[in-house]
């Protein structure tokens, strides 16, 4: 069947005009064939495995978004949750695991490498503990590694202990990296119910129900979905789902494409198509500016959640239609820093950290990218973690936390991480305290939802 | 490379010549037109092409030259398989 003029155009003004990209290919490595009783010997496997594995990751990325015309941004790599690696290793041991994985993505030329992680949601290992310990020097001596830690999910319920420590990791690791305003805390995430097989960083790890070596993409256009409902006016929304459902399809099958391509040229299979829409600071490629368009004057009114709540529904209908193998996180990030309509919301004081926190509940991930003030103590961030896992463990939906206390900096005050993470107003934490709350340790039982066999 | 088939599309303000330049350069790299239609959007020329690549391997040098033709006649020429376009529109 020949093309159709308009449809050569509505593509080239999609990638063009409207920032349609593929965000990421990541490739999931599993690296259990790499353990051994000697730690050191376990970071040579590490490195070799890696760098054999993805040695033309980068390199075939570039080429068939050269030959396609569509622009891959990211090339990335996920591991195995590095604790697995880890029972027999001490915390000096773990933060060279860390800079081995961080000289492994600059071998293979990629942005991020994820996996740096634990899964703690039950209980905690000897390889867990080692890697708890090690996260914040981890992440602040490296640049290219993410963590992320699974701290709830809805059939084990929410491990308080890990929570009281992941608050103290977090305060720790934006104190070893206080020059930087709190950068390492830029690579770590929290997680209930995570997807084992999320391309998106700091989150993506290679869980353990995959394969030895898979190729997951991402795909964003927040762009492309405002442009195609500013030509709807008057739409009800109705229409509205409508249009970001179809706006949706299209992008979905742009991504499967070239992601089956890059996985056939590396010879590797292709895992899921993430279509989420993920802003970034260029201009229009804002999920707020969306809701807006949608009918909000500022992000964060009254109608936010609703708005919210349609969007992501109708992006994960468009991306069931199109793809067989939509997975990851599929559906609306809300990042503040990344986002220059949320930021420009929590300026103007329509949006609030309770109101974030409310979005969450509607949106595919959760509290992300928010700089909190400097002196927020380690119990009110625990805290904060804490509310979020309830919040996905209830609604069996997949949330997290990334928060990024800087140091010196109070409420109001904006912060430059610089890159790809933006900047972000620094917001403040309830004053009251929930010490005694976090305290108390132990494990919230997983509610009744969980007993759905 | 097993499909060979791309859409070239080019924009840019109208002058003479643009079509001359641009098909030179596609006949002196072995590709085939197969369709071409050509209009003004807006005060701006716009062409689209489905070609076919008969040395698929030499893309680069194709690419190359095209730019050549893109600087000096301040145009904006892109070259995409085909397949992306028929994935996007057509189930």
């Amino acid at each position: 069947m020949s093309l159709a003029f308009q449809e050569i155009q509505e593509t080239i003004r999609m990638i063009q005009m409207e920032k349609l990209d593929i965000r990421t290919v990541t490739m999931g490595i599993s690296l259990r064939d790499c353990i051994d009783q000697d730690p050191s010997r376990t970071q040579q496997l590490v490195y070799d495995k890696i760098t054999s594995s993805a040695k033309y990751l980068r390199r075939t990325a570039d080429k068939v978004a050269e030959e396609y015309g569509i622009p891959i941004v990211n090339k990335r790599i996920s591991i195995t949750p590095a604790s697995e690696l880890l029972g027999a290793a001490t915390k000096e041991d773990a933060v060279a695991l860390a800079e081995t994985l961080d000289k492994a993505a600059l071998a293979t030329e990629v942005d991020f490498i994820g996996g740096f992680s634990a899964l703690i949601h039950k209980g905690i290992t000897k390889g867990d503990a080692v890697l708890l310990d090690a996260l914040p020097e981890a992440l602040s001596r490296t640049s290219r590694v993410c963590g992320s830690v699974s701290a709830a999910t809805t059939k084990t319920g929410i491990n308080m202990d890990g929570i009281k420590r992941l608050g103290e990791i977090i305060k720790e690791a934006s104190e070893l990296t206080a020059e930087q305003n709190g950068i390492a805390c830029a690579k770590f995430v929290v997680f209930c119910n995570p997807a084992e097989d999320n391309p998106f960083m700091a989150g993506a790890f290679h869980g353990t129900g995959e394969q030895e070596v898979v190729l997951n993409v991402g795909v964003s256009g927040p762009g492309v979905v405002l442009h195609a409902l500013r030509r709807y006016p008057e739409a009800d929304l109705g229409e509205v789902s409508d249009v970001i459902k179809r706006t949706a399809f299209k992008i979905t099958r742009a991504g499967e494409l070239i992601g089956r391509e890059v996985a056939e040229r590396l010879n590797t299979s292709f895992g899921i198509m993430d279509l989420s829409l993920a802003p970034t600071n260029a201009m229009n490629d804002s999920v707020a500016e969306i809701l807006e368009e949608i009918g909000l004057e500022r992000v964060g009114t009254h109608g936010t959640i609703a708005a919210l709540a349609l969007m992501n529904d109708a992006v994960k209908k468009g991306g069931a239609m199109a793809s067989s193998y939509v997975g990851g996180l599929s559906g609306a990030f809300i990042p503040v820093s990344e986002d220059n309509g949320m930021i420009k919301g929590i300026e103007d004081k329509a949006l609030s950290l309770s109101k974030l926190e409310a979005m969450t509940c509607v949106c595919s991930v959760g509290l992300d990218m928010i700089a909190l003030n400097g002196d927020a103590s380690a119990a009110s961030i625990s805290g904060l973690i804490a509310d979020e896992m309830a919040i996905g463990m209830i609604n069996k939906k997949t949330t997290a936390v990334r928060v990024i206390p800087v140091q010196g900096k109070r409420e109001g005050d904006m912060v430059e991480f610089g890159g790809l993470l933006g900047r972000a107003p620094v917001m403040g934490l309830n004053p009251f305290s929930s010490e005694k709350f976090i305290k108390r340790g132990g494990r919230i039982p997983a509610p009744l939802q969980a007993l759905i066999n | 490379m097993s499909h060979k088939r791309a859409v070239v599309s080019v924009v840019g303000k109208d002058q003479v010549g643009i079509i001359a330049k641009v098909t030179t350069v596609l006949a002196e790299n072995d590709v085939n037109i197969l369709d071409i239609s050509q209009t003004i959007l807006q005060d701006f020329f716009t062409m689209m092409m489905l070609v076919e690549i008969n040395k698929p391997d030499d893309l680069e040098n194709l690419a190359e030259e095209l730019n050549k033709v893109s600087s000096t006649m301040k145009l904006k020429i892109d070259m995409q398989r085909e397949e992306l376009f028929q994935s996007m529109h057509r189930i």
